[in-house]
């Protein structure tokens, strides 16, 4: 315990060099967050307003598959805890550890992303497409905006896996990942809100 | 010690991840159960899933975004509140008068 404290006392030594900058780059991508909270929040309401309007095509509950949703659920849930083990390591200055982790963060959201690919790719064969109806278009808008935020999440988490191999554990690449860090844990709490209200109350 | 405990707070650690995990599973597969299962009527799942989600959204705060009222961290605290009466109005009118709308526009 000594040992643990000492090192995150020097961790925070360490950070106070960049603490002005970095305090105030994550404030501020902190409220980008909440204004992206607010677009979220605007397609969510417009999910509610056109949810039964099928034209007369499919409704939710015969196109949610609820099991499959539960596997992409957790796969997101798990890489919210193994992207927290990669900070937690940062933090104690392991380069290592925070690589390993962030791999095993990405691998499973690129597996949410391919589930999610492949939700969308068979619905749209089987002639469910976004122009189908406007509870489709309301969907597709919905659960892909959020998909395409897990997906520039990936390629952020993959570029700051390269600065970290090549110019390691820096101050500047630690704001960076807090702020990764504040941008996955989002995307969560936002897929929380969806599988909730589009596939859980979809499929009453 | 109880500068490193701060510091541990404003980041997280491996138990206040794992509580946050653990509570999440929990809190994610009972209103799936529920769904699946079927036996509750549609108008008390509804409002039993949504109580979950927000419970759930606010574990997720807590142990993996760390928000709380410490000096450090009372600034995104307001701002995330902020947002959320931001969107309580935006979506809460919003389907209110949509609703209200399509009522009277009915023959």
């Amino acid at each position: 315990m000594t040992s643990h404290a000492t090192a995150l006392h020097d961790t925070h030594a360490h950070d106070h060099e960049h603490h002005d900058s970095g305090a105030s780059t994550q404030l501020g991508f902190w409220l980008y967050l909440m204004t992206d909270c607010i677009l979220f929040a605007s397609a969510f309401a417009a999910y509610a307003v056109l949810f039964g309007n099928v034209n007369g095509g499919v409704a939710g509950k015969e196109i949610f598959e609820l099991k499959y949703v539960l596997v992409e659920t957790f796969a997101l849930l798990f890489s919210s805890i193994t992207y927290g083990f990669a900070m937690i390591s940062g933090h104690k200055g392991s380069k290592a550890g925070l690589l390993g982790w962030l791999a095993v963060t990405f691998l499973f959201g690129a597996v949410f992303i391919g589930m999610e690919l492949h939700e969308f790719g068979t619905l749209i064969a089987e002639g469910h497409g976004p122009d189908k109806s406007a509870f489709l278009s309301g969907f597709f808008a919905l659960v892909g905006m959020h998909g395409l935020h897990v997906t520039a999440g990936l390629i952020w988490m993959a570029v700051m896996m390269l600065e970290v191999i090549k110019t390691g554990l820096t101050g500047r690449a630690m704001t960076r990942l807090n702020c990764l860090s504040m941008f996955w844990h989002f995307l969560d709490i936002v897929w929380i809100c969806v599988f909730t209200v589009v596939y859980l109350k979809g499929a009453i | 010690m109880s500068q490193a405990h701060d510091h541990a707070a404003s980041h997280g650690s491996v138990k206040s991840y794992l509580t946050g995990f653990v509570l999440s599973v929990i809190l994610t597969v009972i209103p799936f159960w529920l769904v699946m299962n079927g036996n509750l009527n549609p108008h008390d799942t509804l409002l039993t899933i949504a109580g979950f989600a927000v419970v759930q959204i606010l574990v997720h705060l807590k142990y993996f975004l760390h928000l709380d009222f410490t000096t450090e961290g009372r600034v995104n605290t307001l701002a995330f509140l902020f947002t959320a009466l931001v969107i309580v109005l935006l979506v809460g009118l919003s389907v209110w008068i949509i609703f209200s709308a399509d009522a009277l526009m009915m023959p």
